[in-house]
């Protein structure tokens, strides 16, 4: 075979653009006017925003998060009243995953990343990429602004009738909320439309980036199941304000439909937080073990299955709901399927290391922490799923370690390997490996030290959602604060490095990791229009590390 | 061998049938997920450090997965977790499947607090008086928002539905105090709203029943329907304890001799109660009727300054029924009575 793309053509050399002599200005430096970057429709300023703001908001939920772990330190009342704890938790949550996990990776990096991998020059809608920016900013400050005058206190999962009844202020940040939707479902829309109709020529469906396939199964869920979360926000701030009777018994409404609703999206949702971070981790564990993906097409089409079942595993949230038996049944067995998706995916990452060449930067060793979180967290939700023991531990700490593990431990390693793997290549600057490594394995450690202690917690039967506990608890509880704190150090480490690379940090190589994902095609940082010169051609699969010399054609997986 | 399981996994003691089942498939998954984990991270493992880098420019094989080996990716997983489902969901049918003779007691949930009554006989506050060895069949329901019935030592939990009931059954094993805990987030005390399970011996049981009996209807707080069946003498209490429930009294205040979010009424008339300021003063109607009127004119000591005041809400002669409804109240917590009518569901207002 005659390869043609300019990775293959140079086995293991950085490829051509750094060889170029002329010099084009990045998309960093082609403006530097305010304006030109808060009016901008470049995708990729666009998704530095993203990434900005996500942060500042991964920070608030941070510090909300660090409240509530602090007032659990002891059993009775620690630093706040009863009050404040159940707004901080709330706020928490609401903030950890409308405005940060949601958003994070397909708003950054997939905004970033994915004209690239197709070989575009921007995506298909540049208005309305730049329009979803500001309406998750125009949702966040109607949110955070309802925060600050009052607060709600119903959990993130707004419950009714609860939710309906309770004095705090539910209706601005709902509302903020809703519009949030509005940002995902055009995201969604865009990135759906843009991996149809702007791929280069050379890049079949099978020869996509798995980035971009995963970034494709979450849009079609955010388009799909969003809207029925707008609805449903709608329908509890219009009973809240004029008491429709839509959940309220008191009215003749039917509380239990709430959370059919509200878990007909959100248990998709939790797929829109994770399938990006698996679409991340399969380009991370690809280069950094040199290897074609491993079943490439089991890893593609199971992103497709989680999004497709994802839709018909709702009830699992209500087994003690009052659901009929055969209800509980037919959901735990769907619930499994999902479980079965993602086991597929753990084993053919596994394969890919499998006669790689592993080189254990950063980005692989949050590879590594989330293969242990997904494997982990994953089987937990399938224990959940299996009916009876989820009857003794609905809604205790076991499901806030659950989702944590799975939900934000997969997604945060994804967050955070995908920010080191795609640093140099979006600021064009190199961080310092070795504080890398410590930060990452603090985080690690700080995270199962968080979480673990939960997993017992439940088990022992400690509520969620306490603010005072019985005191056999505490403990395990004091480990928890020890962890949480751990946690938060190692992401001090991290935000400290990162920002004095940014500044100080040494230039980096065009393709530091000799990558041959297609991202790494162009310049690092790329030019305003994505490539200069000829367009890439695109002949091998990306990640194809194979020797040309010795290559036979991949003709079938 | 389940005791030293138990206590790795931090699990509560097991005093139902129930929960000796539900334990059982614990271990099973645990065990099932700690080897699939182990496999897992030991071939990752071993795979690092077999291949690692050994040049910056090294190239790989290009390696596929068989049929065979993607065949083996799926039906493993599958059939380990639809063993589990099979095994589960067998026990959950259980569980949702009360047995024919069991004895039934409603329950309902109220922000803070659980009510018991059982057709036949008391009602109770909070605390749930049950005979060990006899299935009891629990029909449960909200009379505000929802909340969730959970005793650990049970491994039972239901959800308390407002406009609903739902039912779920347990069979104790052994007598004993077991904690009751509300898992739905239900408000600002949902993480006091705690009660307990009393299991008694058949003697016991027996023994209390016949105690119960002998009690009066006086200081019911739910049986508003039968107020004919009152002794005459307790009228003006009887109409006290309806204000009262209707105010809202019993959203902070109980009955049964615990204190809520404020001072339990039973036996509070003509106690001596230690205030804020550390001075002491003894409880007479003048005292209850300021409480109602300015609750932060003497501040009982260990209770927040929540309560609303009362003033142009109650009439006076409202004010006094309260007033004598507190007064009778100075029997033991659990009280007998008539069939109750079951928990009733109230909106909130
Ligand atoms: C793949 C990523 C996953 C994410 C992000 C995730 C996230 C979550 C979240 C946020 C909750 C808590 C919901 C609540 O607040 O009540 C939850 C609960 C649950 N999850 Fe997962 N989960 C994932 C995977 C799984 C898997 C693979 C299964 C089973 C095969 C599963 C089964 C369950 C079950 C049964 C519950 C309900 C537990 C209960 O509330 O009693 N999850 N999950
Ligand atoms: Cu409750």
């Amino acid at each position: 075979m005659s390869p043609s793309s300019s990775i293959a053509a140079e086995p293991g050399a950085v490829p051509a653009p750094d060889e170029h002599h002329e010099h084009h200005p990045s998309y960093l430096t082609d403006g530097t006017t305010v304006k030109s970057w808060l009016l901008t429709l470049d995708h990729k300023r666009i998704g530095v925003m993203y990434l900005i703001w996500v942060l500042l908001f991964f920070l608030i939920g941070g510090i909300y998060a660090l409240i509530v772990r602090l007032e659990l330190l002891t059993p009775g009342p620690t630093i706040i009243d009863a009050m404040t704890y159940n707004r901080a938790f709330t706020m928490h949550g609401v903030v950890m995953i409308f405005l940060f996990m949601i958003p994070a990776i397909p708003g950054a990096f997939g905004n970033f990343m994915l004209p690239l991998m197709l070989g575009a020059k921007d995506v298909a809608f540049p208005k309305l990429n730049l329009t979803s920016l500001y309406l998750l900013l125009g949702g966040a400050a109607i949110a955070i602004w309802g925060m600050i005058n009052g607060g709600m206190d119903t959990g993130w999962t707004f419950y009714t009738p609860y939710s309906t009844h309770t004095t705090t202020t539910v209706a601005p940040i709902l509302f903020g909320a809703f519009i949030i939707g509005f940002s995902s479902i055009a995201t969604g829309l865009n990135f759906i439309v843009t991996t149809h109709t702007m791929r280069a020529p050379g890049i079949t469906w099978f020869k996509l980036p798995l980035f971009v396939w995963a970034m494709y199964a979450t849009a079609c869920i955010q388009v799909l199941a969003t809207p029925v979360l707008g609805l449903v926000l709608l329908l509890v701030v219009g009973e809240h304000l004029f008491h429709f009777g839509i959940f309220d018994p008191a009215l003749g409404g039917d509380p239990v439909l709430f959370q059919h609703l509200f878990w007909f999206y959100s248990h998709p949702a939790v797929y829109i937080m994770v399938l990006p971070a698996f679409g991340v981790m399969s380009e991370v564990v690809a280069a950094f073990s040199r290897k074609n993906i491993f079943g490439y097409r089991a890893v593609a089409f199971s992103s497709l299955g989680i999004a497709f079942v994802g839709f018909f595993a709702w009830g699992h949230h209500m087994f003690v709901s009052g659901q009929s038996t055969f209800n509980a049944g037919v959901f735990a067995v769907l619930t499994m399927l999902v479980g079965v998706f993602t086991a597929i995916k753990v084993f053919n990452w596994v394969g890919t290391v499998y006669k790689g060449a592993v080189d254990f930067k950063t980005p692989f060793a949050y590879f590594c922490g989330f293969l242990y979180f997904t494997v982990f967290g994953g089987m937990t939700g399938v224990a959940f799923a299996t009916a009876s023991l989820d009857v003794p531990w609905h809604d205790t700490y076991f499901v806030v370690a659950h989702f944590h593990f799975i939900m934000v431990g997969a997604t945060i390693m994804a967050f955070m390997a995908a920010l080191h793997y795609w640093f140099p290549k979006m600021f064009g600057k190199m961080y310092h490996e070795g504080w890398g490594l410590v930060s990452a394995a603090l985080i690690i450690l700080g995270f199962n030290a968080t979480f673990i202690p939960q997993f017992l917690l439940g088990n022992a039967g400690m509520p969620r959602r306490y603010y005072e506990y019985p005191e056999r608890y505490q403990t395990l509880n004091v480990a928890s604060t020890a962890g949480a704190s751990l946690l938060a150090f190692g992401f001090l480490i991290s935000a400290i490095y990162l920002t004095y690379a940014l500044v100080y940090g040494r230039r980096a190589a065009s393709n530091p990791w000799r990558s041959r994902g297609y991202e790494w095609l162009t310049e690092s940082p790329p030019p305003t229009h994505n490539f200069v010169g000829p367009q890439p051609t695109y002949s091998e699969e990306p990640h194809f590390y194979v020797d040309p010399k010795k290559a036979e054609v991949p003709d079938a997986v | 061998m389940n005791e030293l399981l138990n206590n790795i996994l931090f699990l509560p003691e097991q005093a139902s049938t129930f929960a000796e089942r539900v334990d059982n498939l614990h271990y099973f998954v645990v065990g099932v997920t700690m080897l699939m984990s182990f496999a897992v991270g030991t071939a990752a493992v071993f795979f690092f450090f077999r291949y690692r880098r050994r040049k910056p420019n090294q190239t790989t094989e290009y390696v596929v997965p068989s049929v065979k080996t993607e065949f083996l990716f799926v039906s493993l997983p599958l059939l380990f977790f639809l063993t589990w489902f099979v095994i589960g969901f067998r026990d959950f049918v259980f569980f949702a499947t009360p047995p024919k003779d069991a004895m039934d007691v409603y329950v309902m949930g109220k922000q803070w607090m659980w009510k018991f009554s059982y057709p036949e006989g008391p009602n109770g506050v909070n605390v749930l008086h049950v005979p060990a060895n006899r299935p009891v069949r629990l029909l449960i329901t909200s009379r505000d928002v929802i909340h969730s019935f959970f005793v650990p030592a049970f491994r039972v939990k239901m959800d308390a539905v407002p406009g609903r009931y739902t039912q779920a059954w347990f069979e104790a094993t052994k007598p004993g105090t077991y904690q009751i805990l509300c898992t739905e987030y239900c408000g600002l005390s949902h993480s006091k709203m705690w009660g307990e399970v009393v299991v008694l011996s058949p003697e016991a049981w027996d023994e209390w029943v016949k105690e119960q009996r002998r009690g009066s209807l006086q200081n019911r707080q739910d049986a508003l329907a039968d107020l004919t069946l009152a002794p005459h003498p307790a009228r003006m209490a009887e109409q006290g304890q309806r204000v009262a429930a209707e105010v809202g009294c019993f959203k902070c205040h109980t009955v049964n001799g615990e204190p809520h979010i404020g001072p339990t009424f039973l036996g509070l008339y003509g106690r001596t109660e230690t205030l804020d300021n550390g001075q002491s003063v003894r409880v007479d109607e003048a005292w209850i009727t300021q409480s109602m009127m300015d609750p932060g004119a003497h501040l009982v000591s260990g209770f927040p300054n929540v309560m609303p005041t009362f003033q142009g809400k109650l009439t006076g002669p409202q004010t006094a029924a309260i007033v004598e409804y507190i007064k009778t109240l100075r029997t033991p917590d659990i009280r007998t009575g008539d069939s109750s009518q079951g928990p009733v569901y109230e909106p909130i207002q």
